[in-house]
């Protein structure tokens, strides 16, 4: 039985916990500069004597370039250079490089073409650089691009997975046939196959998971200087993982030293994962500022983050359910279809394959499960993780085809779900796809939830919804997913080429404030606030004097990053154990200057205490003696008081939970509202509840966008149709409503902590809970489906498909 | 070039712009004020919005030679001897920014707002920001604290 410890009600947090530590709504140390127009983004960085690079992109999906001629653009005023392929190739530089390997049925591997950083020979899909002209100027850069005369010779393109896949589709890559990647598989196919031999009612549905544009609200931007004094090289770059982006750049790209390369990642506005990933232009500029011995600086305009940010989803899906008699599952089959783009970007294969399928037993119990995914080459932008990554398309399919089950054989979603729950005493819970669950109480999020949503008043708001002509629908989602990311050990044996480990160092001062150094990223995470409250818990340090130092690889040791949920579960845990550390020296210098033996020290409320006396030395007083060593072991220990350590997790950590949505649909037009919206989330310990309420609001914010209001679209030729926001929906404060949120909480076995991350849950859990609940508002018209994005339009089709609104 | 004078937060600045200088560019260059940010390039994210003579207008949008005469504030003339305008105070206490990149937009529509609509419903405040993108929060808690910044503003 795994302790269930607090039962934090987050609406009632401050009444639970008071003072700055683990589990208080602290407000934010971070605020005071974004809210007085004082952070520091890297598009408000600029060098001495910098200039300004603007890219020349393809304008077709698939082209040969024929010629390439720069000589009016090189002679345009302010123009500095004009850098292309051929450049790129003459300085032997190496192309993107892609993380995670993954080795397809019968020991094959997928098939990774080669990414250059500017296109050689060929373009792939719309917004591949071509060339890039380097200016005084922004404008006489962007000017002098016209110029630049580019003959391409356009080619057949495929624009979507079925294209991709139809028989004589034209190639994006000759390197694969039939533009398949890879074919993968996981599961025991044989035992699958005789569960659904033997099984009462199979249930099946086809699914589409639609491509999403990131679209963080901080474009890309990249800052490059070199110094030909030192031949140091400095990049200021939207990352989320500076030190990744150092490492995959300096050994895979540019071919430079990785100690003569500082990359800094200043405060980010958003990721949502596609700050993850090396892009051509951040390559560019730092070579270019090394060529030119000039600061280079390239912001993107939206348009180009419409076209050139890696993309998230895009699945083709069918899946079956094979269940018994009495609603029990007894297998899951799911052949899915995945949309890499023209390239593969670094995560790009393990999204729909590791991320995803190992999610597919959900929070149930099914015996027999099996997955098998193409990943599928395209001539459009490269797909990789976006908030989620591979969860939310496992979590919709599985979600979805839950409540088709349910509606199929009768039963309540409700009761459905609670015959095929893991139980609480079953874990440690292995799966039949890889995943080995640690802890979860899905009874116990999902009863909660059915209370705050107030399910039991549910028909008579259906009733009073139909009196004014609206069908009122509730749809759940009873998700789990897999975070924290990983254990090193094991991501290397599935393909991963980088460790996943995080690290800390914590630095006391004399005066005893202390500032942590930490590998993960904040770009909207609250880091600076919650890694604090940790120090404070631990250290009894006031939060004042607690600095949280993130993003620069010249001031932080080798770190991983922020993705995947991870920075707490992992980096959190780093920052844990350097405190150990420091506090197992600080007892050996407070057992000097008490003249007790070391044995008899503790730690406790911020002073170190000799046991069953009055005595105690306060963590200053300790810290000062480390650094004035005057009185202190020196023949047995060091001065100084500073530790570093790093973690590499046992396992994902597991957080789930039950997403309730209610919509009211207008059936003469298809227009659909949520207007309730209830999410209880088992993330493990909260350390600060009031940002723990904010990551889910902001997730399921992105899981209703992706469910109500966005999609890429790109047509049969590959232009992308949805490239600004007049042509892309993103939700706006009128799209949604207040949310109901809460947690219930069993601890992460394999963390201090017990935590186990929050970013990626809302948008995991959201989008299945909002289209089931418009197909169960529809479902008395005989609506069985419809499809992301359900807008208004694809509402109104589906509802005139089934024969129309009565 | 064209010479161009206003007020900005409270001081005078005149300089010489080309013509087609957008005012966002003017602010964040010439100014260095780079509080106001710049996120898209057809007038929907709103980072860039700062008051024109009191209203919040999308200052990538606006020529600097628009804004001639002007008194334009930007979120760095909203605090007062280092005390938090109660729109500030309001949306650090309740968390209504995450990575802080709309965050000066916000402020400066929510300002507009609530001056224009004293007691403002939550269903003013959601059509209000509309022209306001944000990527992180979901909205709930910058609505929050709309709300409670603009009763704070009412005093």
């Amino acid at each position: 039985m795994p302790d269930t410890g607090l039962d934090t009600d987050l609406e009632n947090a401050e009444q639970v916990v008071i003072g700055n530590g683990i589990g208080a709504r602290v407000r934010r140390k971070e605020d005071k500069r974004f809210l007085t127009g004082k952070g520091r983004y890297a598009d408000d960085i600029n060098r001495p004597g910098q200039t300004h690079a603007y890219f020349v992109r393809s304008q077709v999906a698939h082209a040969d370039i024929k010629n390439l001629d720069t000589s009016a653009a090189e002679k345009a005023e302010g123009v500095i250079a004009v850098l292309t392929g051929a450049d790129v190739a003459a300085d032997e530089l190496g192309g993107l490089p892609c993380g995670w390997g993954i080795m397809g049925k019968n020991d094959v591997p997928m098939h990774e073409p080669p990414h250059p950083i500017l296109a050689i020979g060929t373009v792939r899909h719309v917004g591949d650089p071509i060339a890039v002209v380097i200016a005084e100027t922004k404008k006489q850069a962007k000017a002098a691009a016209q110029l630049i005369d580019v003959t391409l010779e356009e080619k057949p393109a495929v624009a979507n997975i079925r294209a991709a896949l139809a028989d004589g589709a034209p190639l994006v890559h000759d390197g694969a046939p039939g533009n398949v990647a890879f074919d993968w598989e996981i599961g025991d196919r044989a035992a699958m196959e005789e569960a659904f031999a033997n099984a009462a009612h199979v249930a099946e549905i086809d699914i589409d998971n639609n491509r999403l544009i990131p679209n963080a609200i901080e474009p890309r931007v990249a800052v490059a200087e070199f110094d030909t004094g030192t031949g140091d090289y400095t990049l200021f770059v939207t990352s989320q993982n500076p030190h990744v982006h150092r490492l995959l750049i300096a050994a895979f790209v540019l071919h430079i030293p990785e100690e003569k390369f500082r990359v800094v990642a200043p405060d980010v506005g958003g990721g949502f994962g596609s700050k993850i990933f090396p892009y051509p232009e951040e390559s560019v500029v730092t070579w270019a500022a090394a060529k030119l011995g000039r600061p280079v600086k390239w912001t993107a305009e939206r348009s180009e983050s419409f076209m050139t940010d890696a993309h998230g989803r895009d699945h083709v899906s069918h899946a079956e359910l094979a269940l018994d008699k009495d609603g029990k599952f007894l297998a899951l089959k799911v052949s899915t279809l995945a949309n890499l783009g023209g390239y593969v970007s670094a995560f790009g294969g393990a999204v729909p394959t590791f991320l995803y399928a190992p999610l597919l037993a959900g929070t149930y119990t099914t015996p027999a499960i099996y997955c098998e995914v193409k990943g599928v080459f395209t001539h459009t932008v490269p797909v990789d993780a976006y908030r989620g990554a591979g969860r939310p398309e496992a979590t919709y399919l599985l979600e979805r085809l839950v409540d088709r089950a349910a509606r199929e054989t009768g039963l309540s979603q409700v009761d459905i779900r609670r015959k095929n729950f893991i139980q609480p005493d079953a874990f440690p819970y292995q799966t039949p796809v890889a995943s080995c669950y640690d802890s979860g109480d899905y009874e116990a999020t999902l009863s909660s939830a059915l209370k705050k949503a107030d399910v039991d008043g549910f028909e008579k708001r259906k009733a009073d919804a139909a009196l004014r002509g609206k069908k009122r629908g509730l749809g759940f989602s009873t998700y789990l997913e897999a975070c924290g990311v990983a254990p090193s050990a094991v991501a290397g044996q599935l393909g991963a080429r980088a460790g996943l480990y995080e690290s800390a160092v914590v630095r006391v001062h004399p005066t005893g404030g202390v500032t942590v150094f930490t590998g993960t990223h904040s770009h909207g995470q609250s880091h600076e606030t919650t890694f604090a409250q940790l120090v404070n818990d631990r250290l009894g340090v006031g939060l004042e004097h607690i600095e949280v130092v993130h993003g620069d690889t010249a001031r932080i040791q080798f770190g991983m990053g922020t993705y995947g949920s991870r920075s707490l579960a992992v980096g959190g845990e780093a920052l844990i154990r350097a405190m150990d550390k420091v506090i197992e020296k600080g007892k050996k210098i407070a057992a000097h200057l008490m003249e007790a033996s070391e044995n008899d020290i503790e730690f406790e409320g911020g002073s170190f205490k000799v046991t069953g006396t009055d005595k105690e030395t306060p963590f200053g007083a300790v810290a000062f003696a480390a650094y004035v060593p005057h009185n202190y072991p020196l023949e047995t220990l060091e001065p100084g008081l500073e530790e570093t350590a790093f973690f590499d997790p046992l396992n994902f950590t597991f957080p789930g939970g039950c997403h309730i949505c209610e919509v009211e649909v207008d059936p003469a037009t298809g227009v659909t509202e949520v207007v309730n919206f209830t999410a209880v989330d088992d993330v493990g310990r909260v350390i600060n509840p009031m940002i723990v309420e904010g990551q889910v609001h902001g997730g399921v914010t992105q899981g209703i966008g992706q469910a109500l209001l966005e999609g890429c679209v790109y047509d049969d030729n590959g232009q992308l149709l949805t490239g600004s926001y007049m042509d892309y929906t993103m939700p706006r404060a009128d799209n949604v409503p207040s949310y109901n949120v809460g947690t219930e909480l069993t601890l992460c076995a394999h963390n201090t902590l017990g935590v186990k991350g929050v970013g990626e849950v809302g948008a995991i859990g959201s989008p299945p809970a909002v289209i089931n609940a418009i197909v169960d508002a529809l479902s008395d018209l005989g609506v069985t489906d419809v499809s992301m994005p359900a807008t208004s339009q694809n509402v109104w089709r589906a509802i005139q498909a089934a024969g129309g609104a009565k | 070039m064209t010479e161009v004078t206003m007020t900005v937060n409270g001081k005078s600045v005149t300089a010489d712009v080309e013509p087609d200088t957008l005012l966002a560019d003017f602010i964040r260059q010439n100014l260095s004020l780079t509080g106001t940010h710049v996120g898209c390039d057809t007038s929907q994210c709103g980072a860039c919005c700062v008051l024109v003579d009191g209203d919040s207008m999308k200052s990538c949008t606006m020529l600097a030679v628009q804004a001639d005469g002007a008194e334009i504030t930007t979120i760095e003339g909203l605090a007062t001897n280092g005390t938090f305008h109660p729109m500030q105070q309001a949306f650090h206490d309740n968390h209504a920014l995450q990575c802080g990149f709309c965050t000066p937009g916000m402020l400066i529509s929510a300002i507009d707002l609530a001056t224009k609509n004293p007691d403002i419903s939550e269903s003013e405040i959601r059509h209000g920001l509309e022209g306001n993108l944000c990527r992180c929060t979901g909205y709930h808690n910058i609505v929050k604290a709309v709300k409670a910044g603009a009763d704070a503003m009412r005093g």
